[in-house]
Order: C-alpha cells, then sequence, then structure tokens
C-alpha cells in the first residue's frame, strides 16, 4: 500500500479522530473531590489544634490520619473507584502518595515479599522522594548561602 | 471560614493537576513528581507560605504540600544545626507521613490482594 | 500456484476448522455475545493465586475443552501453535507444558489467534500435520500489571484506551472435511506510523490492518463485497474508524460490512470500556465463540478474519520507541 500520510500527517489526523477527555467535567470532579478531601484534613488540623497541640505535631497527625484513611480505601478496592471519576482530585493529595505506595504493595506480593512487596511499593513514590527531597537540598543550600 | 478556603484552595490545586492529566498525557507519577518538586520551588521563594496562611489544610494536604513541609523542615534545622540541617530537615518534618504510608502499605500488603477494576 | 503475491498464498487443500472453543471473563460473560461463549469465568482469579497462573489455567482448560468438543486425544495433534502478551509467553507456555504435544511458540500480541491459524493451516496445507492447535489467551489483571499500573491505583483511563479481554480462544485446523475452510493467508508486515501512546493502541494497529487489507485484496484479485464480513481483531472504535478511512483513501470501501472484535465483545455505554476490547483473547474468543457459530449457521459464508496486534513492550516506551502495528488474515469460507 502506498503510504498516503507521513507520520507528523497521521498524528494529526488521529488526533482529529481520537475524542478528547472532558477537560470541564474531570475538572469540575478533581476540584470537588480534591476539595473535599483537604477539607477533611483541615477537619482533623482543627480538631487537634483545639486540644492545644502544636503545630508540627497537628500536621503530622493529619498526614498520618488520611494516609490510613487512603490505604484502608485502598485495600478495600475503593481508592481506584474514587480515582476513575476524581482524576487528580485523588492523585494530589497526601491520599493519592499513600495509594501510590500501597496499591503495588497489594498487586506485587505474588513476586515475595522482599522483591515484590517491599521494592516494588517505592515504584511511583520512589521518585516523588528522590526529587522532592533532592529539590529540598538544594533549596535548603542555597538558603544556607544566604544566611 | 477555614473548611471553605481549605475547600477552595485544595479544588483549584487538583483542577490544576487534572489540567496537566488531560492535556499532557502524564501519567499520575509524574504529576506527582511535578507537584512536590513545584511546591519545595514554590514555598523555596517564598510563594507558597502566604497559600498556606489563607488555604490551611487546603494548600498542606495536595503533595505540593508535602514538598512545603521538606523546605520548612530544611530551613528550620539549618537554623538549628547550619550546614548539616540541610539533610536532616527535610525528612524529619515529613517522617510521619513517610513512615506511615510505608507501614500501613505493608500491612495492606500482607493482608489483601487485588481485584479487577469495576 | 500457491503463492499469490508477496505476502498472500492460496491454500489448495482448504484446511477446516473442525472445532473452536472459548473461555471468557466474568465482564466478557456480561457482554453482548454471552451466549456464543462455552465457558464464563465468575471471578478474575478461577482460584489461582496470581493473575498469570489464571491466564494459564484458562488457555490449558479451554485446550482441553476444544479437544472434548471434536473428541480427539492430545495425541491426535500433531502441533500445538500458541501465544500471549505475557513476557516469554508465559501463559501458553505453562498451559501446553504437560499436553505432550509438540509446541510452536509465537509472539505476535493481539494477532496471535490468526497468526497461530495461519501458520497452522499452512502446516495442514503443506501435508506437513493432519491436525493442528491453535491457542490464545489474554487476562486484564495480568496484562494490566505488566504492561499499565497496580489495579488498585487511582489512575483515570482516558477515552482511547481499550479494555484488556479475559479469555481464550482455540481451535482445531484439520485436513478432515468438516467445517468451514481456511482458504487464503495474507502475513503482515510490520507497519510503524510512529505512535507513542500506549493509550492509544487502535490507531498505532490500524495501518497495519489498512496495508495487510490492501495487500490480500490486491494479491487475491478480490473485492470487498467477495465476504460477507471484513472483522478485524482488537482496533476498536478508534482504530475501526482510522481503517475504514485509510482504506477509503485508497479507493476500497470495505464501511457496510466492517466489525471489529473489539467492538462486538462488550456494551460500551453499559461496561464502560471506552474505546473497545483489546487483547489476544479478543480476537480469539470472538472468533472461537461467536463468528464461528455464525459460519456454521451459515449466517456469514466467507469471512476475512484480521487479527490486530501492538508490538508494544513498556521498556521499549519508556526508551522512546514508538509502537510497531501488525496485521495477520486468513480467509474463512464455508
Amino acid at each position: 500500500m502506498n503510504q498516503q500520510f507521513t507520520k507528523d500527517e497521521y498524528s494529526k489526523f488521529v488526533d482529529k479522530k481520537s475524542p478528547n477527555s472532558h477537560l470541564a467535567k474531570d475538572m469540575a470532579w478533581a476540584f470537588i473531590v480534591g476539595g473535599i478531601i483537604c477539607t477533611i484534613g483541615q477537619g482533623i488540623m482543627n480538631f487537634f489544634t483545639a486540644r492545644g497541640l502544636p503545630k508540627e505535631t497537628v500536621s503530622s497527625i493529619t498526614s498520618i490520619l488520611l494516609i490510613l484513611i487512603a490505604v484502608i480505601l485502598t485495600a478495600l478496592d475503593l481508592y481506584d473507584s474514587i480515582g476513575k471519576r476524581a482524576g487528580a482530585g485523588s492523585v494530589v493529595p497526601i491520599t493519592g502518595f499513600a495509594n501510590s505506595i500501597a496499591s503495588p504493595a497489594i498487586e506485587y506480593k505474588t513476586e515475595g515479599y522482599v522483591m515484590g512487596l517491599g521494592a516494588k511499593m517505592f515504584t511511583v513514590a520512589g521518585p516523588v522522594l528522590v526529587y522532592g527531597i533532592s529539590a529540598s537540598i538544594v533549596v535548603g543550600f542555597i538558603y544556607f548561602l544566604m544566611h | 471560614m477555614s473548611y471553605l478556603t481549605a475547600f477552595i484552595t485544595g479544588g483549584i490545586i487538583c483542577a490544576i493537576g487534572q489540567i496537566l492529566i488531560d492535556k499532557t498525557k502524564l501519567t499520575s507519577a509524574r504529576i506527582l513528581v511535578a507537584f512536590i518538586v513545584a511546591g519545595v520551588i514554590l514555598t523555596g521563594l517564598g510563594i507558597y507560605e502566604p497559600i498556606v496562611k489563607w488555604g490551611g489544610a487546603g494548600a498542606t494536604v495536595p503533595l505540593t504540600g508535602f514538598g512545603y513541609s521538606l523546605v520548612k523542615g530544611v530551613i528550620k534545622d539549618v537554623n538549628s544545626y547550619g550546614f548539616l540541617g540541610i539533610f536532616t530537615g527535610g525528612l524529619k518534618a515529613t517522617a510521619g507521613g513517610i513512615a506511615a504510608a510505608v507501614f500501613f502499605s505493608l500491612l495492606a500488603g500482607l493482608i489483601f490482594r487485588p481485584k479487577i477494576k469495576t | 500456484m500457491k503463492r499469490l503475491g508477496l505476502q498472500t498464498v492460496a491454500l489448495l487443500s482448504a484446511p477446516h476448522i473442525i472445532e473452536t472453543a472459548s473461555i471468557v471473563g466474568k465482564k466478557e460473560g456480561e457482554g453482548p455475545l454471552a451466549s456464543y461463549f462455552d465457558f464464563i469465568l465468575e471471578d478474575e482469579y478461577w482460584g489461582e493465586k496470581s493473575f498469570e497462573k489464571t491466564e494459564s489455567k484458562i488457555a490449558k482448560e479451554n485446550m482441553a475443552k476444544v479437544l472434548q468438543k471434536a473428541k480427539k486425544a492430545p495425541g491426535d495433534m500433531n502441533y500445538v501453535l500458541a501465544g500471549d502478551l505475557l513476557n516469554q509467553c508465559i501463559s501458553s507456555c505453562y498451559a501446553i507444558r504437560d499436553s505432550e504435544i509438540p509446541f510452536i511458540g509465537l509472539y505476535g500480541a493481539c494477532s496471535t489467534m490468526v497468526e497461530s491459524m495461519a501458520v497452522g493451516s499452512m502446516l495442514v496445507d503443506g501435508g506437513f500435520a493432519d491436525n493442528v492447535l491453535a491457542l490464545t489467551s489474554s487476562h486484564f489483571c495480568s496484562a494490566e500489571r505488566q504492561f499499565r499500573f497496580p489495579l488498585e491505583l487511582g489512575n483515570q483511563r482516558p477515552p482511547t484506551a481499550q479494555w484488556t479481554v479475559t479469555g481464550s480462544g482455540a481451535a482445531i485446523i484439520s485436513n478432515e472435511q468438516k467445517g468451514p475452510k481456511i482458504t487464503n493467508v495474507t502475513i503482515g508486515k510490520i507497519v510503524d506510523m510512529g505512535i507513542k501512546d500506549a493509550n492509544n493502541m487502535g490507531a498505532a494497529m490500524a495501518p497495519a490492518a489498512a496495508d495487510t487489507i490492501y495487500a490480500h485484496l490486491n494479491e487475491t484479485g478480490r473485492e470487498p463485497n467477495y465476504y460477507d464480513l471484513i472483522v478485524t481483531g482488537d482496533l476498536g472504535y478508534i482504530g475501526g474508524d482510522i481503517l475504514k478511512d485509510l482504506l477509503y483513501k485508497q479507493n476500497i470501501n470495505i464501511k457496510n460490512r466492517y466489525n471489529d472484535c473489539g467492538i462486538l465483545i462488550f456494551d460500551k455505554q453499559k461496561q464502560d470500556t471506552h474505546a473497545g476490547g483489546s487483547g489476544c483473547g479478543c480476537c480469539g474468543s470472538v472468533f472461537a465463540g461467536y463468528l464461528y457459530s455464525k459460519l456454521k449457521s451459515g449466517e456469514y459464508n466467507r469471512i476475512l478474519l484480521v487479527a490486530t496486534g501492538a508490538l508494544m513492550s513498556p521498556t521499549a516506551i519508556q526508551q522512546g520507541e514508538s509502537i510497531a502495528g501488525i496485521a495477520h488474515a486468513i480467509s474463512i469460507e464455508n
């Protein structure tokens, strides 16, 4: 068959033929679900702040409780159903980070507890920590030089 | 009032993430990396602090807030311990979340097995 | 003359497909073709500890089923030709491990059902075998964990994504004179139009399907209306649409006799499968279940079955390679 398209032309043709995501609808879902998760976080923060705990303790407790909820929802096969609708709304909060650790832990147990569960746990979270920590070290170094 | 500002701030940050997913076809792993690094940079530039002041958990719960905690921890330890603080502060401030995520996930992995998407 | 052109051969003895069998997963068993399948799984594990083991069991049980339906013993088979999507084709290897049938392992990604029937029918036509068994399988969960993400990860599937079919198709091709015949085989060339989006496999495979159908019609001297049905393996809605357009631009109109196994197997609205089904088991189970029964009932007398495969590897995609497509075609006639 004679080539009708160059690769670039074909790519444009495919884009025209492929349905786009419903951006407005997806954003609305992300906004609402992300907003709700953060509001729950605010509730936890307000609760412990009202009991006179110091600010840093409160923020640690908030993270830990949200992570616990997310891991439970992941284990019960519910977090992926939320994510299907919510998209970034359930990916971007710390609960999404917890889901990205719990889901491979559950999935790859079949390949053993060390190289399966233990190692694959960090397929998504690993890069997040690598680049997050490294970036904070760079910022810290600049701060150190400036003071 | 704190609930409303948290809802709006968190909602907006997540909606920005959704634009990235829909428009750039980035995987969720890349989105998470982008958000934590963005949080670190914005905090370093002093832009994120006012967002946290206004939005509360709306700014600290998204992964940009994880980046914010890393930088706040580093700065605190640099102020207390000098150069060494660059390396110790970040993880100290975020230790609770990381340890919890790892341990709870281990338990979940030991007990549960995956189910088909519905 | 057996060889009609660069890609197509005519099978002068026209080997017969004497029996087929199909097993599918629960979701496929809730779709529009449910009544055509031999067995429907109740859950995604079928009593096994891992999805790879489940997929292998599906292939193994389906092989037993087709032998039983044809009233044949494993020893009657001269070859089993099989392949699947998993690395090193493990579901096929372990399915066939205990069978004692000489094994030809094939890799053609989702094109494997037709690839195995094509090679098998050539073996029979060449007089090298009396009976061969063609077999393939796929499983949604084993494919997800190899090619995409853990099942419980809360990610979003874009509208162009396809749903890997859990299922298996098996067929026995024989020199016995019963059942529909395989008359022509067109082996596809690799066609790569530079698509890199692993969530748009239909678009990656459509040019290969167009290339193979074009070559088949050209080398056999046939028009599309020679066939009652031209059916592709797993192009889905988007790939199928692109294929029709690509051929139409070459003055070949297949629009009124075209369908796709990935479109047939699911109800797009009710089952939320986005761009349609995919995987080796898609073409495999839809052919072995639905299409074969329509051929036997005489509703279709001539079909061109074109299985499409995306020769995709996660490693190559991460290194920036594009997705190579392939399509193989066989004509099946009463």
